[in-house]
């Protein structure tokens, strides 16, 4: 036998085994490959951000309070926990508990995102938008809408996703593994937050 | 034929820690996000500041990235791929702040810092 023909009987051998890499389920596999490109997407946004607020002379300061940020991190830490104490009641079978948190942590997006578009709507009614601002570069709004635009987007698609999923398992049609996907999502996001935080909010503080 | 030497798949993260462990993550990591603000509040030059944020958010997202996305407890080769892809990644977009900062004099979209001369 050939070494060509060695070769193509050990794909072979891949394909028909089922073996997934890393023997990883493929669901979770392709929430971890989707969260590894994700962080890129909002690493180079984040990357983006920096680069033009090192090369503009007069950034802007805008945010005069940490209230909204910190209760905001609060909530989107807390429904970090909440969303595992979720995933774990399913994989030990308590299926009530589980649909429970799920929903506690759907609850805590809905808040998160409430908050965010109400200091939206703050900054806008105070002459914010895309391309200008009342305190300095105009950039500033285009950057941080996109940044935190990004971030609610994926918030938003978070809580749909929870309530979908969540409903589903309650129901039956969805199992744990599938509960555990979306909860590694939730995670991600409260992850990015994690850098939204300081680099565009807390750097920015009015002084 | 024979089958490769893998064993089928079966799963490393199984969420069977004492909820004692992630309460106290949840903590550690609510203290390092206020540690965050603190730092805010403090009388230290952006630069500073932004290198003790990053090196907080760094700790807070491995934290989260270990016990609550449970990464420590997967597969070691699947834990090393994550890591090192990711890592190589990320590190591979921050080679443009050299032009960030020679923008800084003479940018188009940008005024020349005070003190500095445009070249």
């Amino acid at each position: 036998m050939s070494q060509a023909d060695l070769t193509m009987e050990g794909h072979a051998a891949g394909l028909t085994t089922g073996i997934p890499p890393f023997s990883i389920p493929a669901k979770k596999m392709a929430i971890w490959l989707f969260i590894i490109a994700d962080a890129a997407t909002f690493a180079a946004c984040l990357v983006a951000y920096g680069f033009l607020r090192n090369g503009a002379a007069n950034w802007p300061r805008p945010f005069h309070s940490i209230t909204n940020a910190a209760l905001m991190t609060f909530i989107l830490l807390t429904s970090s926990l909440t969303m595992l104490l979720g995933v774990r009641a399913a994989k030990a079978g308590d299926k009530p508990g589980a649909f429970r948190w799920t929903i506690i942590t759907a609850v805590g997006g809905i808040i998160f995102a409430l908050l965010h578009i109400r200091e939206w709507l703050g900054l806008i009614g105070e002459g914010m938008t895309l391309f200008h601002n009342p305190w300095g570069t105009g950039l500033f709004g285009a950057s941080f809408f996109s940044i935190t635009g990004l971030h609610l987007l994926h918030v938003t698609g978070g809580v749909i996703a929870l309530l979908a999923v969540g409903v589903r398992y309650k129901g039956g049609r969805y199992n744990a593994d599938d509960l555990e996907v979306t909860g590694l999502y939730w995670h991600f996001v409260d992850l990015v937050w994690m850098f939204v935080v300081p680099f565009v909010y807390l750097l920015n503080l009015a002084r | 034929m024979d089958t490769p030497d893998v064993k089928p798949h079966e799963p490393a993260a199984r969420y069977t820690d004492p909820l004692g462990k992630y309460v106290a993550i949840y903590v550690c990591i609510l203290i390092l996000a206020s540690a965050q603000f603190v730092i805010a509040y403090s009388h230290l030059d952006t630069t500073a500041m932004f290198a003790r944020m990053l090196f907080v958010a760094l700790a807070e997202a491995g934290l989260a990235l270990m016990f609550f996305m449970h990464l420590w407890a997967e597969k070691r080769g699947f834990f090393v791929f994550v890591v090192v892809f990711t890592g190589f990644v990320l590190l591979a977009m921050q080679y443009g702040w050299t032009d960030s900062y020679r923008m800084e004099v003479g940018a188009p979209y940008s005024q020349p810092k005070t003190g500095m001369v445009p070249q």
